[in-house]
């Protein structure tokens, strides 16, 4: 934009503006510091509540406890595993369904008719209670695929890839079909490098939404050993009493006040999502786009 | 150029032939993930008959014995049921007009800004809280929120009373819709700030050649520009009338709170996991699926008609 406007109403506007801002942005991030803070203070600063946004009293002893909990670390490796089998698989179903589903009612006979079988589950469901008993009857209760294989087809990244599928150029398609390349092929070799960048996209949201899935563990995972990470923290937080707690954990509490402990593990817990953020951001815009549809 | 199809509609017996031939590729290439929707979407669709029945896990769906609508008369005469709607309904209009509300005034103050580097670090700190679960977030504010906590250790410091954030039903609606805001509002301006990088330069210029200031430009300009985006979202936006936020709530409220704070989801969670009642759960689910189908209609209905929008 070139235009330069120097008045003094327009300064104090600028001025104002970037204030605002400034206070939204750090809204935003004074609470994760104040969790750091927390996590890096001694147990007694941090019980008396007298740490704000630097650590009072440093020590790491909090994070040493963390990483030499068996149950957090094996909650972490839970997760680590449900997003590698949950991204691939949700890739999986996601390229399988798109590539089909992109192409005409003239290929695809009856397209119409499939196009609402996948779209109804999109604006209907049978609800938390008879999907509970589904997967229960499935005998998959208690099973760490219980946490991929029922949301092993996200509808909405279909039907987003599907649209971008369709916006590829026909012409390299029929060509590769008159080269006589069947579809699988013209998927592989053709579509899929095409659209490195949605399926980028596409990839991370599945990455983000498996780490952070929590309930799925908290329903169908009796046994506390299968949780994954978010279950357990929740867990962690909602148990005052100690009755719920195993022993391990029983102890962790006697030696470290809970909240500097809870900070520790809520703090660890973010980092994989910190770590991936400066991708998300690069992608997310193409993935809040990708689902348009350009007419 | 010939084209595969064009050539293929030259003859009608061949187009058949080539179609079998070639495409079957294409069903297979569906049957993994129409066995999974059967399973796991369908199937649960067909269970949805135990709001009717007397379920039974001895039985199963379909042999457990019918009751009519003895479910449904007896969930409506339930005393709190008539709090939990109420409550869903408020929680969920307000988040979703201040949901539009915020993230709209962020972005038209974002587009103001003329530093690309502090433009940028406010992004990359507004959208960070978006992409963390519930139970982090809800972490972090049960810990901020509670008596002692940092917010009414602020409160304290400008003299006035602790407030219970998260056990007084006075403050518990509040708490529920300002923390998701926080967490939402970077997120829900990425659309607007799309579409006003859109908005053509030259209407600026020309405005500025005609002595508008900056707040007029904003006004006649910017937000004109946006109309269309606004009205989109808006349109979609109804389709969560009944999705007050069921994990956030199931993660930050207590039964101090149920008067304020039970939802819809949250009472069938509890019915159903908690106390086994899983018809009245699923009779409650039904009534909550049924009514955010047809919002959901409503809403892609308006989302075409005002915004030329669909989605497949």
């Amino acid at each position: 934009m070139n235009i330069q406007d120097k008045s003094l109403g327009s300064r104090m506007f600028d001025l104002i503006n970037i204030l605002i801002l400034t206070i939204l942005g750090l809204s935003c991030v004074l609470p994760f510091v104040n969790l750091l803070a927390i996590s890096l203070s001694s147990s007694a600063a941090a019980t008396a509540n007298i740490v704000s946004f630097w650590p009072v009293g440093f020590q790491l002893e909090g994070y040493a406890l963390v990483f030499k909990s068996g149950a957090f670390i094996h909650a972490f490796g839970v997760s680590v595993l449900r997003v590698l089998a949950g991204t691939t698989l949700n890739l999986l179903f996601i390229t399988l369904t798109a590539y089909p589903l992109s192409k005409e009612a003239s290929e695809l006979k009856g397209r119409n008719v499939i196009m609402w079988f996948y779209v109804v589950p999109m604006m209907f469901s049978g609800g938390l209670i008879p999907f509970f008993l589904v997967v229960q009857q499935l005998k998959l209760v208690d099973s760490f695929w219980v946490l991929v294989i029922p949301g092993a087809v996200p509808l909405f990244s279909v039907i987003m890839m599907m649209n971008y599928f369709r916006g590829i150029n026909k012409n390299i398609y029929e060509s590769a079909m008159i080269d006589g390349a069947g579809h699988f092929r013209i998927l592989v070799q053709i579509y899929l490098p095409l659209s490195l960048p949605s399926l980028a996209t596409l990839a991370l949201f599945a990455m983000v939404g498996h780490w952070n899935e929590w309930f799925s563990g908290l329903i169908f995972l009796n046994d506390m050993n299968k949780w994954p990470l978010q279950t357990y923290l929740r867990q962690q937080l909602v148990s005052i009493d100690t009755r719920n707690l195993r022993a391990d954990d029983i102890d962790l509490l006697l030696k470290l006040s809970n909240r500097s402990l809870k900070a520790a593990q809520l703090f660890v817990a973010t980092v994989p999502i910190l770590c991936v953020y400066p991708f998300l951001q690069k992608y997310f815009v193409t993935g809040i786009t990708l689902g348009s549809v350009k007419e | 150029m010939t084209t595969l199809s064009s050539r293929s509609t030259l003859n009608k017996g061949n187009k058949v032939h080539w179609n079998l031939k070639r495409n079957w590729v294409l069903y297979a290439f569906l049957v993994p993930s129409a066995v999974m929707l059967l399973v796991f979407s369908y199937w649960p669709m067909y269970g949805i008959v135990i709001a009717f029945k007397d379920f039974n896990p001895g039985l199963g769906f379909a042999k457990s014995p019918w009751v009519g609508l003895d479910w449904f008369k007896f969930v409506f005469t339930l005393p709190n049921f008539t709090r939990i709607i109420t409550n869903t309904i408020v929680i969920a209009v307000i988040k979703i007009i201040l949901g539009q509300l915020i993230p709209i005034t962020f972005a038209l103050l974002l587009n103001e800004v003329r530093m690309k580097t502090f433009k940028k670090t406010i992004q990359t700190f507004v959208y960070l809280p978006h992409f963390l679960s519930w139970v982090i977030v809800g972490g972090i504010f049960l810990d901020m929120m509670s008596r002692e906590g940092l917010v009414n250790q602020m409160i304290g410091l400008v003299g006035l009373k602790p407030i219970g954030f998260l056990i007084d039903n006075n403050w518990f609606k509040f708490t529920l819709i300002s923390t998701d805001i926080w967490k939402n509002f970077g997120w829900g301006a990425i659309l607007y700030l799309a579409a006003l990088s859109n908005i053509n330069p030259e209407l600026y210029e020309a405005a500025v050649i005609d002595g508008a200031n900056r707040l007029q430009r904003m006004f006649n300009i910017t937000l004109p520009g946006i109309t269309s985006t606004i009205v989109l979202l808006a349109a979609l936006s109804l389709g969560g009338i009944l999705d007050a936020g069921f994990e956030q709530v199931l993660i930050m409220y207590n039964p101090a709170v149920y008067p304020s704070g039970d939802v819809l989801d949250t009472f069938i969670f509890r019915q159903g996991l908690t106390e086994m009642q899983f018809s009245l759960a699923t009779a409650v689910g039904l009534f909550k699926s049924c009514i955010g189908f047809l919002l959901i209609m409503l809403s892609n209905r308006l989302a075409n008609r005002f915004a030329n929008y669909r989605i497949f």
